[in-house]
Parts: structure tokens; sequence; C-alpha cells
């Protein structure tokens, strides 16, 4: 695997692969001293053009721990108002000597650009683009997924007849769209409930179905529920009137949460606003796999980065 | 000097010689000689009308690092043009008598194309008041169309009153038809590959909300009124409807819009990203049909030149536009001559006889007839070529088309008599500019 930019470019094999070795990744990180010198001499830039600690943190352990050394870069806002261009950042990264670009950018697509121009020839990993796609999010979606299901004997599995209920801000969500294309190459059925106003356009060529209406979702008994962080400058771009309608149609409040079959997963990519799309109740569940999924992220990362810094096959 | 051309096949598909002395056509007919003309074997290739160009971005005053009058010119003339309107965004913005005039006499003295001024309709593009029209109208430049391109008149007052105010000095509006609030931030054409992508949507219904409401106002007033850069086939039908009511409206369609469509935005590559955005395929087709039935008048490049810069970077990030001076013959060649939708004599209609009505241009309504200025271009319909950044001669490389197959290729381009390309290259700017 030279780049991860889209979790589109994976196969079921490939997806299924990444996920095992991450669980190889994740045994090491229960020894005495749990780190591999696998990547000992190579450097992982972190190019942060996005605010975003946890996925920042979660890549510097990851590499840290396979025996690389990162180096980080973050520039708040927008890259073009302060003068930086990707292209630059990139090539003065490049210049320093590194092997591979973890990059978080504002900007849909911003990771394929980097990776399709000749500005440099390192690996590149997207960490989020715009409201493109997570993919290393939704690997970590579908990992906790499967240990959650499988335990130990999650090796070589896919996620066959798996039923998500994903809940939010689709229309702005990488996270959204990284889980849809990723859980139907794992064989899992998606369900996406939101606002109209926050379900994309031309929904209905998703491979998911769709609807507005919560509780009936719970109705339907899913496997998982996934909460997306909703903000609040959509509220006043007009997408919902209020916080406290959108808590009342949409949240995942007590009521709902006891609504829930005991083993349903509820989960939240973080950071949570508690009392607005998943109450505190819900967040600390016995249901709630919400920090299997942090620690997961750093065994699915080391995998990735293992992978495209190897060039090998997953 | 003058030229004699043997052989060139005429729009109506006659063969014919052709001489010109002192700016004008002064004989046709077979077996013609002239002692001392230049004489160009055009056997097998068709002669057009020098083709005029209703929107061009020049970018002279204030961004000549993309483009300036000459160099947009000399690209104008490669591409077969012989006049070309040039669109008022620049710095400072074409809204007083003087910018206009100093682009025309910039265009008079490099002498490759007729520079032919547009006028802003609001001072600064603000959309706030209106702009110096008559003063610009009534100056050498005789300014006759008048656009805040780039921006839309979304003010409906102000669109009425610049309708009406035009007409005091026989002048249209040319409006770029995008309502700003519902295109905000708005990076690709809105439906189910932008939600994809993860980029914001471009609807359809804010160009076609705009141009339903302009020729209602239109209407009421009495007024002209022209159509930019038609994307839609919504917009096509509402185009369709208000000429069928006998509101005077004309609309343009790009040379993109009639070959390209939004799945280029899947790669992110931002020599791709343009507004009006490119559209569905479905769109793409009944822009075709609409241009060949009639429903759209001409072809106008919008040729947008950026730099570098502008479209090495994110989608996002990237400036919209593209170069098309150029290009434009060869792809309505392969959009719609190839397939049989247009004949030459069409292509003459749409990229010649009609912008230069709309513009008011004189010496286009005859062209090829004894006395008519000389202003023609000879192209090689059967040649194929990978368009390369080699055949752009303007300042900027943003072309969508680098490293596509497209076919057709212009020999030779005659501006009032002189020769501005001979054997497929420019000719210097001296000897333009002395002949000119």
């Amino acid at each position: 695997m030279k780049h991860l930019l889209s979790v589109r470019e994976l196969d079921l094999a490939t997806a299924v692969g990444i996920l095992d070795l991450a669980e190889d990744m994740a045994d090491v990180a229960t020894r005495a001293v749990p780190k591999l010198a696998t990547l000992r001499g190579r450097t992982v830039a972190n190019l942060f053009f996005e605010d975003s600690t946890r996925t920042r943190l979660s890549f510097e352990a990851a590499a840290k721990r396979l025996g690389a050394d990162v180096i980080t870069f973050t520039a708040k806002g927008s890259s073009v108002s302060k003068g930086e261009s990707l292209k630059d950042t990139a090539q003065t990264i490049a210049a320093m000597g590194i092997d591979a670009v973890v990059l978080r950018h504002p900007a849909s697509g911003a990771a394929r650009v980097l990776a399709d121009s000749e500005w440099i020839d390192a690996a590149v990993v997207n960490a989020g683009d715009g409201t493109h796609e997570h993919p290393t999010q939704g690997l970590l979606d579908a990992y906790t997924m499967r240990k959650t299901l499988h335990g130990d004997a999650s090796r070589g599995r896919s996620l066959d007849g798996l039923r998500v209920t994903i809940v939010g801000d689709i229309l702005h969500s990488r996270v959204a769209r990284s889980n849809v294309w990723l859980l139907q190459t794992l064989g899992a059925s998606v369900h996406l409930v939101g606002p109209e106003t926050l379900l994309p356009l031309g929904i209905e060529r998703w491979p998911v179905s769709s609807g507005t209406d919560l509780d009936a979702a719970i109705a339907e008994g899913p496997d998982v529920v996934m909460m997306l962080r909703v903000q609040s400058e959509r509220m006043r771009a007009a997408f919902f009137p209020h916080e406290r309608e959108y808590a009342r149609q949409w949240g995942l409040d007590d009521a709902r949460l006891a609504r829930l079959a005991p083993d349903t997963m509820v989960m939240h990519p973080g950071p949570m606003n508690r009392g607005l799309e998943i109450s505190s109740a819900a967040a600390d569940s016995a249901r709630s796999v919400v920090l299997d999924q942090v620690t997961n992220g750093v065994s699915i990362r080391m995998a990735v980065l293992y992978l495209v810094l190897s060039g090998g096959a997953a | 000097m003058s030229l004699l051309i043997t052989g060139a096949v005429l729009p109506d598909g006659t063969s014919t010689d052709l001489l010109v002395d002192h700016g004008v056509i002064t004989e046709l007919g077979s077996g013609l000689s002239q002692r001392g003309a230049h004489h160009v074997d055009a056997a097998s290739l068709q002669a057009l009308p020098g083709l005029v160009d209703l929107h061009t971005h020049l970018r002279e005053p204030g961004f000549e690092q993309s483009e300036t009058v000459l160099s947009g010119s000399r690209a104008a003339a490669a591409g077969g043009f012989t006049a070309v309107h040039a669109m008022a965004n620049t710095s400072p913005v074409a809204d007083t008598a003087g910018v206009v005039e100093q682009v025309a006499s910039l265009g008079e003295q490099y002498g490759y194309v007729t520079v032919r001024p547009i006028g802003a309709v609001t001072v600064g593009l603000a959309g706030e008041r209106l702009s110096e029209i008559g003063a610009m109208a009534q100056s050498r430049a005789a300014v006759r169309v008048f656009s805040d391109d780039g921006t839309c008149v979304s003010d409906a007052l102000l669109m009425r009153r610049a309708l009406e105010y035009v007409k005091t000095f026989g002048g249209v509006i040319a409006q770029h038809a995008q309502e700003p609030r519902l295109t905000e931030g708005a990076q690709m054409n809105e439906g189910a590959l932008s939600s994809e992508l993860g980029l914001a949507g471009w609807p359809a219904v804010a160009e076609e909300a705009i141009i339903a409401r302009d020729v209602l106002l239109a209407q009421h007033v009495g007024a002209r009124l022209h159509v930019c850069h038609l994307s839609t086939a919504g917009s096509v039908e509402v185009v369709r409807w208000a000429k069928a009511r006998g509101i005077r409206v004309t609309a343009e369609v790009t040379p993109h819009h009639l070959l390209l469509d939004e799945q280029l935005a899947g790669s992110y590559d931002a020599r791709f990203k343009v507004n009006p955005p490119l559209r569905r395929a479905e769109d793409v087709l009944a822009l075709r049909a609409a241009l060949a039935d009639g429903v759209i008048d001409i072809v106008a490049t919008d040729h947008a030149p950026h730099p570098l810069e502008s479209k090495e970077c994110a989608w996002q990030e990237a400036s919209f536009g593209m170069v098309g001076l150029e290009s434009a013959l060869s792809v309505v060649q392969a959009a719609v001559v190839d397939s049989g939708q247009l004949s030459w004599s069409d292509v003459a209609r749409v990229l010649s006889r009609t912008p230069a009505a709309i513009g008011q241009l004189a010496g286009y309504d005859a062209p090829f007839t004894v006395g008519a200025p000389a202003n023609f271009t000879l192209v090689d319909p059967t040649a194929r070529r990978t368009f390369s950044a080699q055949q752009l001669h303007g300042k900027s490389v943003n072309s969508p088309y680098i490293g596509r197959e497209l076919p057709g290729r212009i020999v030779a381009t005659v501006h009032r008599g002189t020769a501005t390309v001979l054997d497929g290259e420019l000719r210097p700017e001296e000897e333009v500019a002395a002949r000119g």
C-alpha cells in the first residue's frame, strides 16, 4: 500500500487484512515494553492544517510504538490566509527527509492532491480531509465493532450482517462517509438518520438506507448506534432551529438509551457534546465503546503506518 | 500586404479563392491571382468568419501576472478569434470611461484582435449602485455590453434599473446568474457526487432562479437580457420558455460546458474547477441540443487565466476558471460538429455572427462578400492533436484539455486584412502592430 487516501480504495481482503494487522499491533501494547523496532530510522511527519489534538496524538503514539521518529507541523486556521500553501509546507517538510506524511486538512481532497502531485514522494496517510473522508477513523470504528462482537476470535472476520445506525450531521461528516463505504465493503448494512437538512443530496444513490426518525431506527434494534458530533455553527446556518430541538429529535438521551438492547454498541468519534447529541448516561453506559475506539485508534494507525512504510500488502 | 487565399471551403460548403487588400475582401471566385500577394494554399481548409468572443477575461489592468491585453490577444488570434469582449473584473474595475478606453486602445495598438471592453453594471462590481454606464457607452470604447461577471447582480431592483437604463444607450446587460446565498462556499455541482466528495454544492436552482427572475424583469421593462455561461438543463428550459413568450433574451454556453462533466471533479484536480461548475452528463447533452436548436444563441469562452499557484493547491483553495481561447473551436468541433449536431455554417453563426450582433460589433454580418472587412480564420478540421501547454499563448496554463486529444487546428487567422496567424504560427508583434 503506497498511500491511504480513502477507504474506497480498500477491497474486502485488504480491509480485513488491516484489521488483522491491527490485532497484532494491539498485542504489542500489552507487552512490558510496548514498542517495536520495525520502523526505526524512518520519519513520519504529522502535517495538521486543522486542529485535532486527539488524532495527532494517536498518530504520534502509533509511530513511536513502531520505533519511527515523528515531527509535527500544525497551522491553525486556513493555510491560505497564512500564506502557507500545502505545496510549500509539504516540500519544506519533505526537504528535511521524511518517509510518510500524515495529513489533516480542512479542504476535501487535500490528501489526494498531495499524493497525486510531484511535490513529494513520501507516503501520504489521510488523517481527515474537509468533509470528505477520515479513513483511519472508519477503520478503527470497524475494528472496534469486530472486537466487541468477536473478542479474541476476531481475526479473519468481516462484519457480515452487522446493522449499524449512524445519527446526526451526515452532510458535513467525513467520519460518516468513511464508515459508509468501509462498512459496505465489510458486509455490514448502514442506516443513516438525521434531519433532512443534514442528509446529503443524492443519498438515495449511496449503499445505505436513510431516514429522519431516530425512534423508529432504535425500534429496529440495531447492533451499533453511532452518534456524530453536531456543531453549533450549523444551527446558525439554518440547518436546524435550535440545539434543544436537535437534542429532542436526534439526541441519544436516557429514554432512547433504555430502549436499546443490552448488547447494542454506542459509539462516538469524539469529542462529544454531552447533553446535545449524546447524554452523559449514554456516553458512560456499559454499552458505550467510546474509549475502546480511542485505544483501538492507535493499533489501527500502527497498522496503516506499517503498511505504507513497508510497502507491504495487508 | 495583400493576401491571396486559394481553395478555401466557405461555411456554406462552396469553395473559393479570396483576395484581400487594404483590410477588405476585394475579390472572390476561382482562379484568382495577384502579383506580390502573400499566397496561402487553403485547399481543403475550412474558412470561417473571424470568431468573436463575448466573454473573455484579459486581466489587464491589475492582474497582469495572469494575462495582459497583449498576451490574451495573441491567445485569441491563435484560436481563430478576431474580436474579444473583455470582462470588467479588472483592478481597477472597468466601471469608468477611462478604464474601458485604456483597454480598447491597448487592443488597437497590438492589432491581433479587436478588443471590445465590457463595462461593469455596478461600481466596483459591488452590486450597490450603477456605474457610469452612459459615460462608458459614449466613450471612444463605445461600450454596449455591461456585466458584473464573476458576481451576479442579485438585487432585483438594481437589476431592473440596469435593464431599463442601458436601453437609453442601446446596451445589453450580460448577467452572471448565480444566487449568492444559495452558493455560499460552493465548490462544484450539487448532487450525489458533491455529497460523496465532500465538496459544497452549487445547485442548479441557484442559476435557474436568477434566469427566471431576469427574463421576467426583461419582459416587464421591455429590455434585452443576455445570460452568460448557461450551464444546466433547467436553465435551457427557462430560456426556451422566455423565447417562446417573445422575451428578448439571448444565451451563451462555454465550450467546456459542452464537453466536460462533473465527474472530472472526482480527481480533485483544480484545473476542472470553474464557475458555473461542470454539471451532470445529462446537462451537457441538453446544452448541446439547445445550441443546435437555437435556444442557446452563442458559444463564448469565459477564458479565465489564473497563475499556477491558484491551481496547484487543494480544490477548495483554488480559483475558479479555465483558459479557453486556443481550445474553443476544437472543443466545439469535438462536442457538436463531429457528432453532426452543428454544421460549419452553424459554427459561423454561434461563434461569429450572433456574438457580434449581441455586442453590436460591426463588420460581421456579411462575411466572405466583396467589400467586407477581412476578418476570417482557416481551419484544418481533419487535424488531430494532443493538446498541450505548447499550444497556449497566453500567460497562464490552466487548461482542462492538456493531455486530451482534440480535433482541428487553426492554420491562419486574418484580422482586418492582416495575418495574425500563418502556417499555424502567430505572426510577430512588430509585424501585426505595424499593419493592424
